[in-house]
């Protein structure tokens, strides 16, 4: 064997307690949920054991496909969208003094305690016709009457990105705040002009991180579920929702654990594929 | 010659100096370096002329066009970095052609020219590398290679040496100088290394700790007259004697008499100055010897290296250091009673 092997129990120990907790709350639950995806629903009463595939069968529905792809639409535009306005920001953070980012830092943490629910409700009377910012701006003159920005798509894509966009600018920050500062000089020097520089110099050596901070929001976003019942019409449910809706008010659990796992192994099929693609752009270039 | 003028640069980072009306005129096709102590502004004074910075106060003239306010993608200056500052996500052939490829020079004239530079730095056949499988004497001649892509008006260096171990700095010294020399292109090189500095320059720029230019010449005529005591001290080693004027072309140093070929002109009687020696320049003798331009003590220390020998003497409080041949090493041994000699030729006169 190559390599020195971790020598005696001790070695183990260490990794003993993560391996029990992620076990506990993470193996065991999954488990469960896949075999309950598989087990007979009751109707009236809970589900009984058994192994069928009627709960997949089930999923070929019209609503469950519109959903599906509208639950992938709505994390791949967020993510797009946090990541392009996100780096650009991140970066100006980082060319900043030390004191000026550790209050934009601050900021942006403080953000971050916010829950769910709460920024929900917020945008969604910020937005709203008898108490929003659009009153704001007919005071000031710039509206003539009241309007209400919500529920719709782009209210709640609005709130989506509020609450990925901190997550997005943490994980951007570690990388872009080791960026050499020579090389977008360097770049200059060489003629290109600034604009230039940060597309092919900036945005090109971060590639990994970019992917990276893209599929983080991708798939924190495929979980929000609150967001759309507050500020999206109905059409507009992402399939948290309709698994919520399954889990809770129909009572039926093999169907919401069967739409789950489909939803789970769609998305990872997708965050793999990203990843792909750019690891390919990188040895490419 | 026109070459590259700084007109009273001065700049301010918040209320830090970093340089302090700055006047310069570099002639072109020269190798210039900045030499210095660190925080004396030499890199800062770089960044400006490669318009990475802007200046508080000045201008920036280049064969007679004013560039202060032109943005440092517009000036067509190849600089190489002290962290080199290579592009990572790219092959050494597309770190050279980078340049070529923001003019959009086609695909295949980027690697013949990239390839040709690649050869001038001796790497021919590192093309298709990345930066991070390179040593570090390599990637430094990337950056050469990336730097002259451009065919710059004016190259300039930010210490870029300082990273490489002593024997490959001193052969890249020599090939960089050779490189400057075969190309003549007008070069600035910032060092704080006065050897750097004297191997390979036809002008050194010498700058102070109060982000001043103290002295510019060429190598030898800085190290023969230094301007001040900063300098006589900064460049090579110095014997700084402290003393006074008594009279044309006299010295007084305690109580023994310093005659002196030069003198600056506003240094009359009772002026303290500085008297400042080169090592090599003094003799010495043993015993006690009287006479001008003789000073007395005791042979504390020799420090012999094989190829010189230095004879630290102490006479009455003053510490006097000699370097000699070892042929013509004194015949003196320590605890010796000894006579110094220092030569009026070689005693160069500085206001305290």
């Amino acid at each position: 064997m190559i390599g020195e092997k971790p020598k005696g129990v001790l070695a183990h120990v260490a990794l003993a307690y993560p391996a029990l907790m992620l076990g506990v709350f993470f193996v065991i639950p999954f488990g469960m949920m896949v075999a309950v995806s598989f087990f007979h629903r009751e109707p009236g009463g809970f589900y009984i054991t058994g192994f069928e595939l009627t709960n997949y069968r089930n999923l070929y529905t019209a609503l469950f496909g519109r959903t599906l792809l509208f639950s992938l639409f709505i994390a791949g535009i967020s993510a797009a969208v946090c990541v392009s306005l996100g780096f650009p920001f991140t970066y100006f953070i980082t060319r900043m003094r030390r004191r000026v980012q550790v209050v934009w830092l601050v900021f942006l943490m403080s953000v971050l305690s916010l829950s769910e629910v709460i920024i929900g409700f917020a945008w969604s009377l910020l937005l709203s016709r008898t108490a929003g910012l659009s009153n704001l701006l007919v005071w000031l003159g710039i509206m003539d009457k009241p309007v209400a920005w919500y529920p719709g798509f782009a209210a709640l894509l609005f709130g989506i990105c509020y609450l990925a966009f901190p997550y997005t600018v943490l994980v951007l920050y570690p990388p872009l705040s080791r960026l050499d500062p020579a090389l977008p000089e360097a770049s200059l020097t060489l003629g290109a002009s600034p604009l230039k520089t940060f597309f092919t110099v900036i945005v090109s050596s971060l590639r990994n991180a970019i992917v990276a901070a893209f599929v983080m929001v991708f798939v924190f976003t495929l979980g929000v579920y609150l967001l759309p019942q507050i500020l999206g019409r109905p059409h507009h449910w992402t399939l948290s929702v309709l698994i919520t809706d399954q889990a809770i008010y129909q009572t039926n659990m093999p169907m919401a654990a069967s739409m789950a796992i489909f939803f789970m192994v769609v998305s990872l099929l997708l965050v793999f594929l990203t990843m792909v693609i750019g690891k390919r752009k990188r040895i490419e270039t | 010659m026109a070459g590259l003028t700084l007109e009273d640069i001065h700049k301010q980072f918040g209320s830090v100096v970093a340089a302090r009306d700055v006047n310069l005129n570099l002639p072109s096709g020269q190798f210039v370096c900045f030499l210095g102590p660190s925080g004396c502004g030499k890199t800062t004074l770089l960044r400006l002329i490669a318009g990475l910075e802007n200046p508080t106060r000045g201008r920036i003239l280049i064969d007679g066009d004013e560039i202060t306010q032109t943005p440092a993608h517009k000036r067509n200056f190849g600089m190489v970095f002290q962290s080199l500052a290579l592009f990572p996500h790219l092959t050494v052939g597309e770190n050279v052609a980078y340049s070529l490829r923001v003019r959009h020079v086609d695909k295949a004239a980027q690697r013949k020219k990239a390839a040709e530079l690649l050869d001038l730095v001796q790497l021919s056949g590192y093309m298709d590398r990345y930066v991070s499988q390179l040593s570090g004497g390599q990637r430094q001649r990337v950056a050469i290679a990336r730097a002259l892509a451009i065919e710059p008006r004016l190259f300039l260096l930010d210490e870029p040496l300082s990273a490489l171990d002593a024997k490959l700095r001193e052969s890249m010294q020599l090939e960089l100088r050779e490189l400057q020399q075969r190309l003549a292109i007008t070069t600035i090189l910032v060092t704080h290394d006065q050897r750097e500095a004297m191997t390979m320059s036809d002008l050194v720029v010498v700058m102070g700790p109060d982000n001043r230019v103290h002295q510019m010449g060429s190598p030898l005529a800085i190290y023969r007259h230094p301007a001040d005591t900063f300098v006589a001290d900064f460049i090579g080693s110095s014997n700084l004697l402290e003393g006074t004027c008594s009279g044309a072309g006299e010295i007084k140093i305690g109580t023994e008499r310093l005659i002196v070929e030069e003198l600056a002109d506003g240094l009359s009687a009772g002026t303290s100055v500085t008297v400042s020696i080169r090592p090599e320049d003094i003799h010495v003798l043993p015993g006690i010897e009287k006479g001008d331009n003789r000073l007395h003590g005791t042979v504390s220390f020799i420090r012999d290296v094989g190829s010189s020998v230095e004879i630290y003497l102490n006479c009455n409080g003053i510490q006097i250091i000699s370097q000699s041949t070892p042929k013509g090493r004194p015949q003196v041994r320590q605890g010796d009673k000894a006579t110094v000699v220092l030569p009026a030729a070689a005693c160069v006169v500085l206001k305290s």
